[in-house]
């Protein structure tokens, strides 16, 4: 009796393994063929820009300034901004950002005011580029009178990335584990000195990974320096702080909507699109490498 | 006991979690240049009471104390008391190996350096110095720029005790040192703690009854917060005064 129900036992087990492998392989394939879509865009997308705008690159491309209306010549006063806007904006944010984490991470106590900065931070990320744009317009072109400037893209596009240079930040000194502070404060240290001397270190490639790719975003941002520093045409490259930048991100948008000649140009921001796009991937795949081994020293 | 030859006096001493009292009015006092060690069943108060030596309990917010340590003749929880050099006299080996992730040099000069100490000889003499009374000086003397965590366990455990050593401590709390390690590391620490004892006060928390015959002097038995005796090791396992005692050494509970 006991073999007769095991058989029996046997036999369903069987039928329902297979039904089982037969929905299991049909949720399989579709997952795949999502997770292959996802893939297959982002190469869809590589090629047509570098299809479309491999035959403009050249060295005169991006070192000659534009010529006859933007028709012809470079794009170099446009690399030139962007290198020049999103390296203040960093210079800006990383302090600020940094210390923020680090008051977060180690020092704020859960409270009314942890739990206010933490608010302000998750609702700041979630903003539209384009509030941050007005945002900049309002207070730092017209309020502090800084005028469509550098400065005053570098400052909104500094706001807007902020939130994420915190969290990343944040995030990376927590990941360092307690063990670590408590051998440290053991060994004589003051909190202070166990974060400047073994917290921040081992939490370096993190925080560097968070500012490449913060630094990777802002540089392909349009919006928020439309209305705050993106000029038209500038002859040259700026000599100050408070003169208008031409900027890669707002240049494509320029040639493709705005030009008397969006046919002839068409090779031109293709160009330009292809130049940004080697920038920011340069840049994502830059802190990819760096996570990765990060990941591969880390051993505790 | 001769009085004066006591390192520590702790003297109606409790701790709180919040409203829970982990340790509970301990009377204590710990010999110099002698290991003594702390044994009762888990959640007995005894790595809290190890901890409170050098102070590593202010780290959690919610506890606080009542009653005295008396270290060198002053209250160590006294306000003004200096918690970094009492932590620099007092070190402490945790019960995970702990090395921080950079060169085993690194990790042994890392309090040396914290403290001032500047010049690349004076540094590798007191590295030196550390890594051979941690008896690791001839396995890592060739790789002292290799990560500390690529040391075996047994090995980043001795890092670690030399790391405490290169502050030239007077006491080593040891909070269950060889729990994480295999029996052979395990032989290897207990010897070097019975070499170390002879320049350095040890007080060490441990599971292992074995271990606390083999290597103290002194034993302590805890049991929920309560020092229920303490006296000569030989003493309390071989004949013990309290019920307690002896129930938990002879294995019925715990």
């Amino acid at each position: 009796m006991i073999q007769g129900s095991e058989k029996i036992h046997k036999t369903f087990e069987l039928v329902r393994k297979k039904r089982f492998n037969l929905k299991q392989g049909f949720f399989l394939s579709l997952i795949r063929a999502f997770g292959f879509s996802g893939a297959l865009t982002l190469f869809v997308i590589l090629f047509f820009v570098v299809y479309n705008g491999i035959g403009i690159l050249s060295w005169e491309f991006i070192t000659q300034p534009p010529i006859e209306a933007m028709t012809k010549g470079g794009i170099f006063p446009v690399i030139v901004g962007t290198v020049l806007l999103t390296a203040i904006c960093m210079i800006i944010v990383i302090p600020i950002g940094v210390t923020t984490a680090i008051f977060l991470s180690e020092y704020s106590k859960p409270g009314l005011l942890h739990n206010m900065v933490m608010m302000s931070i998750y609702t700041l990320a979630g903003v539209p580029s384009v509030v941050f744009g007005l945002f900049g317009l309002a207070v730092f072109v017209v309020a502090f009178n800084f005028g469509m400037s550098l400065l005053a893209g570098s400052l909104t596009l500094a706001i807007m990335v902020l939130p994420y240079i915190i969290s990343t930040s944040e995030e990376a000194i927590k990941s360092v584990p307690y063990s670590f502070r408590e051998a440290s404060l053991a060994c004589g240290a003051t909190k202070w000195q166990t974060i400047r001397k073994m917290v921040l270190p081992t939490a370096m490639p993190g925080i560097l990974t968070g500012i490449i790719l913060g630094t990777a975003k802002v540089s392909g941002e349009t919006a928020p320096i439309m209305f705050t520093a993106a000029a038209f045409f500038t002859p040259g490259i700026p000599r100050s702080l408070f003169e208008p930048v031409m900027a890669l991100p707002y240049h494509i948008y320029v040639l493709a909507t705005a030009g008397t000649h969006i046919e002839e140009t068409r090779p031109i921001q293709y160009g330009t699109a292809l130049t940004l796009i080697v920038l920011v991937l340069g840049m994502n795949l830059l802190g990819i490498i760096l996570r990765s081994r990060q990941r591969k020293k880390k051993a505790w | 006991m001769v009085e004066n030859n006591n390192i520590f006096e702790i003297k109606g001493f409790s701790i709180f979690y919040g409203d829970f009292m982990a340790v509970k009015n301990i009377m204590l006092n710990i010999q110099a240049s002698k290991i003594t060690a702390i044994i009762g069943p888990s959640g007995c108060g005894k790595s809290t009471l190890l901890r409170s030596l050098n102070r590593m309990n202010d780290l959690i917010v919610t506890s606080r104390v009542e009653g005295q340590v008396i270290f060198h003749g002053v209250d160590i929880y006294y306000k003004d008391t200096d918690v970094i050099e009492l932590r620099r006299r007092v070190g402490m080996v945790f019960q995970k190996p702990n090395p921080f992730p950079s060169s085993v040099y690194e990790n042994v000069a890392y309090g040396p350096k914290i403290r001032g100490i500047k010049k690349k000889s004076q540094l590798d003499e007191i590295v030196e110095n550390a890594l051979v009374r941690a008896d690791l000086w001839k396995e890592v003397k060739d790789k002292l720029n290799e990560s500390g965590l690529s040391l075996s366990g047994g090995q980043m455990q001795r890092l670690c005790i030399a790391r405490s050593l290169a502050q030239e401590p007077e006491v080593l709390l040891f909070d269950e040192p060889t729990s994480a390690l295999d029996p052979i590391s395990t032989a290897h620490i207990e010897n070097l703690l019975q070499e170390l004892q002879k320049t350095v006060t040890i007080v060490i928390v441990t599971h292992n009854m074995q271990q606390a015959a083999r290597i103290s002097e002194y034993t302590a038995f805890m049991y929920l917060g309560e020092m229920i005796e303490f006296g000569d090791t030989d003493t309390i396992f071989v004949n013990p005064h309290n019920k307690l005692t002896e129930e938990y050494i002879t294995g019925r509970f715990g």
